[in-house]
């Protein structure tokens, strides 16, 4: 005697994203923290040494927090005008800052008050950084120049004005102290090297450059203006390698992350894309705001990120401790326990083992179906909770009924609130290709048999109604959408050049065959 | 053409079992049923077929125990005999010819036949004479009805043999063989609710004078008094919801079985009818109910060629399954780990037969669905299959809505699990085409498995393995690799050549071979006008040339390698079937309401052997099995049965195969050798114990050489048959002992050893 076979549910692919790898660890970050700046954040930085605090510059201040602290655990305040590009040292110890006003100061971490200021630049510093020996600090400016100071003595070592526009855009080699690459708004990106004072390297952007980034290996460098995104590979000596066009506003913000060097890009159309090792998107954040800085911590542990209306929302990552406590809380309970009863038991070698008949489980509207109980099962299927969460459920008893010959029965006599149900659940799912055609067969049935007595309940008509409408709207779209495919189709055929089906060295016979056919 | 003896058309495996009902020896030990032109025993503990009566030669219509030695069974056959045979032995022990006009059809119970004619079936009753020749001709008999129902369950025996009831249409009559007279009860047609009152089956009661029968609309009537022509009562009952195909009471008469279409048997306590007892879900719809003398065993006979065996307790305990072949809708194929023979079983299965063995190997479930056994009703069944050339890959296509307008199918690909060593679901594809899948077919390389199916919607796909790189997770999932069409023309039929390299598709008129490798049409072969039916490649040396059928009577062979037309022969070929280790091909033709079958190799045009009129229905499926050892016959004619046999399916759904006279002459040997004491149920296991208890008794005979008691083997004898013979049999106690105290003495003619014998 064969068991009950139990309703299938059919397992339907849904199109779109395919789940892999890299999406599913760019998913595993908790829900964004945020914090209100007092005006829009222009720069993140993350500190080099451990606990990886990080500087946010917005407004008149730059806040320094810790990595999981919503208050800043320091602030420095003493700017008389905006303040922009605060960054750390590699030491993380000192920090250097631009302002509107044209002054570059400096701070240790621990004091309030600025150690040194740098004072020539006749227009606003959005960029500062410090050269990787540390002793100096590299700055572009509004005024078209980019200056080098030294820390000790703060003087400026070298003024270079090459670029024709604001430079806005800064990042100093982590490998050659005397390197440093700037973007400015004249298109450019340009490679200094403070040995010769001049620029060695140009490379057009063919947008205003809004950052600047380079990799670790220092080999490749990614310039983001516009709404390209560009790679450029040094070695070759500035080759452009490939150009993103990804966002639909412009790209004001790059960063790498520490795993595996995946480039992230943030945007004026408040996203954050995530790219793969061959430059293809791999996963998007939304953020409330346009974007115009982000930072991600070493490790990747948390993704900063700053926007115009002033809010700084900050990401954690998910780590496995946190998901088990969680599921392990869930878990507790008495009611395990008493399944498990006497499930180790492991029988002693002289006992008689009696082997009771393994019970087959089956759902509600199974065993309701098993019994041949149509409508009790339809309306199992048709439950609250069912219809709103597993709707291919309900689609799979729905197919059973037809399959057994019995949808008619379980449909019928049914009255108001319950066909109200269905109505309802026609309604929502009826335009889901995956059910569409069952449900369209529900819809002929149901009018099929209640045509008589529509006009007595005016909720069932309502629906009916928005049926109709909704039924019109899905035809003529389709038929929109297949005039589309003809154009396309005629376009693309015409494209495709008159390829010569036949070998070369095919012998009349077959042609004359071919022609036949033809 | 070479016309040949030594080769024949032989019936093989899988007859029916369900077309009697079975019987079970009284000690609940064996199940005797029919199968064409055998009595076949099978054990109902292990499930196993012990061994089987052959001697009819025709088919056997009915069995029935003899009731007055329960280790004899009769039996009947079309060819107009009536046997008599010790069934735990296999010993044929009378035979007698009962002549009626026409064949004897079905055997009730001793001393009673019912005999065909053409038009209407006749009760017969003949009285089986006593005599101790082998073989009698039963003369005396005498007509009780000339026109009974032709179903067998319409006619039963009543309480020991006094009356019998036969139905036909709306009438019930009872005949009693003491008053030979028969009182008939009829029923109107219909009656107010729409019921159909025709009669169906009829049961009586061992011990009661009730008559049970079943109607077609499922109600089941108890009939009583039924002596009085006019004060007859009934009382009527109602579950199956479709004809009633078969009653059964128990031998003590407490309970009713009943069993229709819906596969449910129902257990009716007698007197108290509203009890009822179901055991759902047994397989096919019941065709025969049969419970054993004992009332331990009962047995249902299905319409998917099975036998269940079910303990009194409700509890199935032995299904004895036979090939099914009613509905065979896929191709036959061969399963290249089993080398089993696999086709539609039950409905929604795959069955995986051994041709070897003739034993049912196992059921694969495809649908995986419940199989509703409702009449009418369109379900899901496999119409496709595919295996790949390494057995790894089973493809399938179920379809439904044949009737409808609306067709559903899936694709499904199932991956063989070396662990369960069955095949496992692996992928599902719901719309693989927008229309009906016509062809299927795997590719034939070792390294990748590619699967190509042609449909009605114009297209035809292949299908890999893993083929979406974007995908790193699982790449065991198949998707679609390449749509192809030519001129939207509807593809009939694909086929891959055999190293892979080619691919052949037809659509309708003209054949296109492609490259499986880049997806470029190579070239267009085209014929004159015809349908292509049939499309294959030729093997090892042949493997250049493409060989193909038209509607129009013609079949092609084409040379590749120069794209012309080899040679083309006007034959009406429905099948043609490549040979996959050798070169040769089968042609099934069918011509003047016979089918004929050619041989040839597709190098050259003469056929290598031709077998004129091999049956007269059209040949659709066959295939290639090939041989555990290769026969070594040198003679032409049947060389090309050297390697692999062929068997094929007709159209009436007989399974037939060609058998040489070298092939005939070896199963005979060897059935002669295997000689098992068939009164013990052969299993493994008794096997293996046979085996070391002869080790044994060797073992013994050579510890004692001698033994201390010479004489019991004379003795033994006697005192064996003393012993065993019942004590009411034996004569007087003091007639037997000087006989018994004789048969102790030392014949004098030996050798006297010792004196001191026994008796001094």
């Amino acid at each position: 005697m064969a068991s009950f076979k139990p309703t299938k549910v059919q397992f339907l692919p849904k199109l779109g994203e395919k789940v892999t790898e890299e999406t599913l660890y760019w998913k595993n970050y908790k829900s964004p923290v945020q914090i209100k700046e007092f005006g829009a954040i222009t720069k993140i930085d993350f500190s080099p040494l451990p606990p990886h605090n990080y500087a946010v510059t917005a407004s008149t201040r730059i806040h320094i927090y810790g990595p999981h602290s919503q208050e800043p655990i320091r602030s420095f305040t003493r700017f008389r005008d905006t303040a922009y590009g605060g960054s750390f040292r590699g030491d993380g110890k000192l920090l250097v800052a631009g302002s509107e006003e044209g002054l570059i100061r400096l701070f240790d971490i621990s004091g309030r008050v600025a150690l040194r200021q740098f004072a020539g630049h006749s227009k606003a510093v959005h960029v500062t950084s410090f050269l990787s020996d540390g002793f100096r600090v590299v700055s572009g400016s509004d005024d078209l120049s980019c200056r080098v100071w030294d820390v000790p003595s703060a003087v400026e070592l070298s003024s270079l004005t090459e670029h024709t526009d604001y430079v806005r855009a800064l990042a100093p080699s982590k490998l050659n102290p005397d390197l440093f690459v700037t973007g400015s708004y004249d298109h450019t990106v340009k490679v200094f090297d403070m040995r010769s004072g001049s620029s060695v390297m140009t490379m057009q952007h063919g947008h205003p450059v809004e950052c600047v980034l380079l990799y670790p290996s220092e080999a490749l460098l990614v310039s983001t203006g516009g709404r390209y995104v560009k790679v450029w590979d040094l070695l070759k000596g500035g080759q452009e390698l490939v150009s993103l066009k990804n966002h639909h506003k412009t790209v004001t913000c790059a960063c790498l992350s520490s795993v595996g060097n995946k480039l992230l890009t943030g945007s004026l159309d408040r996203h954050i894309k995530v790219y793969n090792s061959s430059y293809k998107v791999v996963h998007n954040f939304d953020c409330d705001a346009s974007i115009l800085s982000m930072a991600i911590a070493p490790d990747d542990e948390a993704l900063a990120v700053g926007m115009t209306n002033g809010v700084l929302s900050v990401r954690h990552r998910r780590h496995q401790k946190d998901k088990e406590t969680l599921t392990s809380r869930r878990r507790r309970g008495p009611s395990y326990q008493v399944f498990v009863k006497g499930k180790n038991f492991v029988p002693r070698q002289d006992d008689f083992l009696v082997s009771k008949p393994v019970k087959q489980y089956l759902r509600k509207y199974d065993k309701q179906l098993k019994s041949f109980e149509v409508s009790k099962a339809l309306d199992t299927a048709l439950q609250t909770w069912t219809r709103t969460s597993k709707p291919d459920v309900t689609v799979a008893v729905i197919i059973e009924l037809n399959r057994r010959g019995t949808l008619k029965n379980a449909l019928a006599g049914r009255n108001e609130e319950s066909l109200t149900k269905i109505l309802n659940f026609l309604l929502k799912h009826i335009f889901d290709p995956r059910f569409s055609r069952p449900l369209l067969m529900v819809g002929d049935i149901v009018l099929d048999l209640y045509q008589q007595v529509f006009h007595e309940s005016p909720v069932v008509e309502r629906l009916l109604q928005r049926l109709m409408e909704v039924l019109g709207r899905e035809a003529e779209l389709q038929q929109e959408l297949l005039q589309v495919l003809g154009i396309l189709d005629t376009l693309f055929a015409s494209l495709t050049p008159r390829k010569e089906v036949m070998a070369h060295a095919a012998p009349p016979v077959a042609q004359e065959s071919q022609l036949q056919a033809a | 053409m070479v016309e040949t003896s030594d080769i024949r058309v032989v019936r093989c495996g899988g007859s029916k079992v369900n077309l009697t009902p079975p019987i079970i020896s009284s000690d609940s030990r064996f199940v005797l049923c029919t199968s064409g032109d055998l009595v076949k025993v099978y054990s109902t503990r292990t499930e196993e077929w012990l061994h089987s009566l052959q001697g009819h030669t025709n088919q056997v219509t009915g069995i029935t125990l003899n009731p007055a030695n329960h280790l004899q069974v009769y039996s009947c056959s079309v060819d107009g005999t009536v046997k008599l045979w010790d069934f735990i032995d296999g010993i044929l022990i009378k035979v007698q010819l009962v002549e009626v006009h026409e064949t004897v059809e079905i055997f009730l119970s001793s001393g009673l036949c019912v005999s065909a004619c053409p038009e209407c079936f006749q009760l017969v009753s003949v009285h089986l004479p006593k005599s101790a020749e082998q073989e009698v001709e039963a003369k005396e008999m005498s007509a009780v009805s000339s026109h009974i129902s032709k179903n067998p369950s319409c006619t039963a025996f009543g309480r020991g043999g006094e009356y019998i009831a036969f139905a036909r249409h709306l009438q019930l009559n009872v005949y009693f063989f003491r008053k030979q007279k028969t009182y008939s009860f009829s029923l109107k047609a219909t009656d107010k609710k729409g019921a159909k009152n025709a009669f169906t089956c009829i049961a009586c009661h061992p011990t009661d004078d009730c008559i049970a029968t079943g109607h077609e609309d499922g109600k089941i009537r108890l009939w009583r008094n039924f002596i009085h022509k006019k004060e007859y009562t009934y009382s009527t009952q109602h579950w199956h919801h479709n004809a009633v195909n078969t009653l059964c009471f128990t031998p003590e008469g407490t309970h009713l079985l009943s069993g229709g279409i819906e596969s449910v048997l129902v257990q009716w306590q007698y007197g108290a009818d509203n009890r009822k007892e179901f055991l759902p879900r047994l397989g096919g719809s019941i065709l025969h109910i049969s419970a054993s003398s004992d009332g331990q065993l009962f047995c249902t006979s299905h319409s998917d060629n099975k036998i269940t065996v079910i303990e009194s307790s409700f509890k199935v305990c032995g299904v004895i399954q036979g090939l099914v072949k009613d509905a065979v809708l896929t191709d036959l194929m061969i399963d290249p780990r089993s080398k089993a023979l696999v086709l539609n079983g039950k409905p929604g299965h795959l069955q995986f037969y051994s041709l070897l063995r003739d034993k049912h190997l196992y059921n694969l479930d495809i649908v995986q669905q419940e199989y509703i056994y409702e009449a009418g009703l369109d379900q899901f069944e496999v119409v496709k299959a595919a295996f790949d050339i390494k057995g790894s890959w089973l493809a399938t296509v179920e379809e439904r809505g044949k009737k409808s307008s609306d067709l559903e199918f899936f694709l499904k690909l199932w991956a063989f699990d070396e662990r369960t060593q069955s095949f496992v679901l692996n992928t599902t594809i719901t719309a693989a085409h927008t229309d009906r899948i016509i062809s299927m077919c795997f590719s034939s390389s070792e390294e990748t498995t590619m699967l190509v199916t042609a449909a009605e919607d114009s297209q035809f796909k292949a299908w890999c393995q893993g083929a979406d790189a974007d995908t790193q997770q699982d790449q065991n999932f198949w998707s679609c690799d390449f749509v192809g069409s030519y001129h939207k023309l509807n593809p009939t039929n694909c086929s891959f050549s055999a190293d892979s390299s080619l691919l052949a598709v037809s659509f309708q008129e003209v054949i296109t071979i492609w490259s499986p490798d880049t997806w470029e049409m190579l070239t267009t072969l085209c014929q004159p006008p015809g349908v292509i039916r049939d499309l294959c490649f030729g093997r090892l040396s042949c493997s250049k040339y493409l060989l193909g059928t038209t509607t129009k009577n013609l079949l092609c062979c084409w040379n590749l390698l120069t794209c012309e037309l080899e040679w083309s022969t006007s034959v009406d070929v429905s099948k043609l079937q490549p040979d996959p280790f050798s070169e040769n091909v089968a042609a099934f033709s069918y011509q003047s309401k016979h089918t004929d079958l050619f041989v040839f190799k597709p190098s050259e045009p003469r056929p290598l052997f031709t077998n004129k009129n091999v049956c007269s229905e059209k040949v659709h499926r066959a295939v290639f099995v090939p041989r555990e050892e290769p026969l070594n016959s040198c003679d032409e004619s049947t060389q090309w049965l050297n390697r692999s046999q062929l068997y094929f399916l007709t159209q009436n759904m007989d399974l037939l195969t060609f058998s040489t006279a070298t092939e005939e002459d070896r199963m005979l040997s060897s059935s002669k050798q295997l000689v098992i004491d068939d009164s013990v149920a052969v299993t493994p296991f008794y096997l293996l114990l046979g085996k070391h208890r002869q080790q044994q008794q060797k073992l013994n005979t050579q510890s004692h050489p001698v033994s201390d008691k010479p004489q019991q083997t004379q003795g033994s004898v006697t005192i064996k048959e003393l012993l065993h013979t019942p004590a009411h049999v034996l004569p007087a106690a003091s007639v037997l002992c000087s006989m018994f105290v004789n048969s102790f003495l030392i014949s004098n003619t030996g050798v006297q050893q010792d004196p001191l014998s026994w008796l001094t």
